[in-house]
């Protein structure tokens, strides 16, 4: 079981969606998050006041998969979330210790599916 | 690009307060104004006397006006992303701002000054002359200068309404350069055909009480054109853009019925049985849109909705507007339902088979509603309600409709080519649409280096 975790562009997310259900994976979790990589972010002013490369808004998702899903989730998300421009953001995978199903009690690959 | 744009604001500046200086005797007269009036106001045999009710009434209703336009700002900003609030905010701002100042200027008199030319005229440029007697066709009872506030608020919502048309992709420095130059050359126009004095739908006859014509079919037109030209949004072609704050967008609606009062009741410019039908035929039949609309959603889609019923609200109080101070209280009714039905049809079964992106439903919002209002003003319209009025259709006097349809029809047909040609004008100095990396990042951070919402502290 691996847990894939991809910060991507928030304009990006309506097209990795349809790229993972595409793909058959349907469970994923989507976080609002803040962030810049070497991409710098947005110059704000208030009141004249700069604030130089703020964070900017990204989107984090995390989908837990068996090993099987593993490579057609990456890819998905590589083909939905990919501009080629500065920013697209970044896929990390970790290993899964275990999950359970909190309505049946089950455990393991039979829980994440 | 920057600097041809501050070349424009600049040249704008130069010639208003060039204009000023020339004429800043006339604001300011010293000793008596009487002889700068009486060029053109009536003999003063008749010198009309300032009644402090009907006064008191226009000046609280154009306070009522001015909150409109605010109020649209959150009827607007809540039905957009959440990363171009700011840009729609900030663009009903600065046309508060903009317009006032281009009122003062030379918007009144290019709209308001008798003449029977394409405007006004630049007589009463800088308001100049213009003080505290009334002029007898402008509201016989209150001041002119008055009357001119009073109207510097229709002035301004009417390019404000437009702005939900290219909500979420038009660069500011194009935006701003594009209502100066329509409030100019398509708003005071239309204004002085309707409603100034030896305009030529006023002297044919036609009816717009409070701006069916000058007001929602002039924007309504205009935003229309400049969803078609501007394109669609960027990702409309995959899913519906979401509203992210509709309590936002309800506050707004609240804002603009209670503002509409004035509009519509402060238009009889003057406390009088007019002001009060005025105000009772708004309120019903804006009601009665909200709740049509409300049911045609229950029964069409499930659920009545509440951005269903303030869209209701506001179509059916636009459709009102030409009509207040002409129809009775059943018209009124009957002319709010039918203009949610119309609306709803444009907003949901023409629009996405057209393919066009009205963003936020001007077209099929106020300019449907505005037709419709207009019409039904040449069919409702009864000189029992308005004296000064006349007959409609159903009360045996045809002609009323069909200088209400050429009416419409003429200002649709102006309205959509005067603003076109400042569009491509506009597009090919300084390029309309923003970026398409703006457009994805949103126009708070890009335009306005700005952001709405902070997601930590």
């Amino acid at each position: 079981m691996k847990l894939i975790v991809a910060i991507i562009k928030p304009d990006r997310l309506e097209a990795v969606k349809q790229e993972l259900y595409k793909a058959e994976v349907n469970l994923i979790t989507v976080n609002e998050v803040l962030g810049h990589g070497r991409q710098m972010g947005v110059t704000e002013i208030y009141r004249g006041v700069k604030e130089v490369g703020n964070l900017l808004r990204k989107i984090r998702l995390e989908i837990a998969v068996n090993e099987d899903f593993v490579e057609p989730t990456i890819s998905a998300i590589l083909r939905g979330a990919q501009t080629g421009q500065i920013g697209d953001g970044k896929i990390f995978v970790l290993d899964l210790v275990e999950c359970i199903r909190i309505r049946t009690e089950e455990r393991g690959g039979q829980a994440i599916g | 690009m920057r600097s041809l744009i501050l070349l424009c604001v600049c040249l704008f500046l130069f010639v208003s307060i060039g204009i000023v200086n020339a004429q800043v005797a006339g604001i300011y007269p010293t000793t008596d104004p009487q002889p700068i009036t009486t060029q053109i106001s009536p003999p003063a045999a008749a010198t009309p006397k300032v009644d402090t009710g009907d006064a008191t009434w226009v000046l609280i209703s154009s306070a009522l006006v001015m909150l409109m336009t605010p109020g649209l700002a959150f009827f607007y900003g809540g039905m957009v992303g959440r990363k171009n609030i700011l840009g729609i905010l900030m663009q009903c701002f600065i046309i508060l701002c903009l317009v006032s100042v281009v009122w003062v200027l030379f918007g009144y008199s290019l709209s308001f000054a008798p003449g029977k030319g394409f405007w006004g005229g630049f007589q009463w440029v800088g308001l100049k002359g213009i003080g505290f007697e009334p002029y007898a066709d402008y509201g016989a009872t209150i001041p002119h200068q008055l009357f001119a506030i009073f109207q510097m608020m229709f002035a301004i919502i009417t390019p404000a309404l437009i702005i939900g048309a290219f909500a979420e992709r038009m660069k500011f420095s194009a935006f701003l350069l594009f209502i100066l130059l329509w409030t100019t050359f398509v708003y005071n126009p239309i204004c002085h055909w309707v409603w100034g004095v030896g305009g030529w739908l006023k002297d044919m006859g036609v009816l717009d009480f409070a701006g069916g014509i000058v007001v929602h079919i002039s924007a309504g037109v205009t935003a229309l054109m400049t969803a078609i030209f501007i394109g669609k949004r960027n990702g409309t072609t995959k899913k519906a853009i979401l509203p992210h704050n509709l309590p936002f967008t309800v506050l707004g609606t609240g804002l603009l019925w209670f503002g509409w009062f004035g509009f519509n009741a402060g238009s009889a410019l003057g406390m009088n049985s007019v002001a009060v039908n005025a105000f009772l035929v708004t309120n019903t039949s804006g009601a009665a849109a909200g709740l049509t609309w409300a049911i045609i959603d229950w029964v069409f889609q499930e659920k009545p909705t509440m951005l269903g019923t303030a869209t209701g609200a506001v179509g059916g109080l636009a459709a009102i507007t030409p009509a207040a101070g002409f129809v009775g209280v059943f018209p009124a009714l009957v002319i709010g339902a039918v203009a949610s039905i119309i609306c709803y049809i444009a907003v949901t079964l023409v629009k996405p088979r057209l393919g066009y992106d009205d963003a936020l439903d001007v077209f099929g919002v106020h300019c449907i509603g505005g037709v419709w209002g207009v019409l039904a003003t040449g069919l409702f319209a009864s000189k029992a309600v308005n004296p000064a009025g006349a007959d409609g259709l159903f009360f045996g006097n045809p002609k009323l409709f069909l200088i209400q349809l050429m009416a419409a029809g003429v200002t649709l047909a102006y309205g959509f080519i005067a603003s076109l040609i400042i569009y491509k004008f506009v597009d090919l100095t300084i390029k309309v649409r923003v970026k398409e990396k703006d457009e994805l990042m949103g126009l708070d951070l890009t335009q306005h280096h700005e952001n709405a919402y902070t997601i930590l502290e």
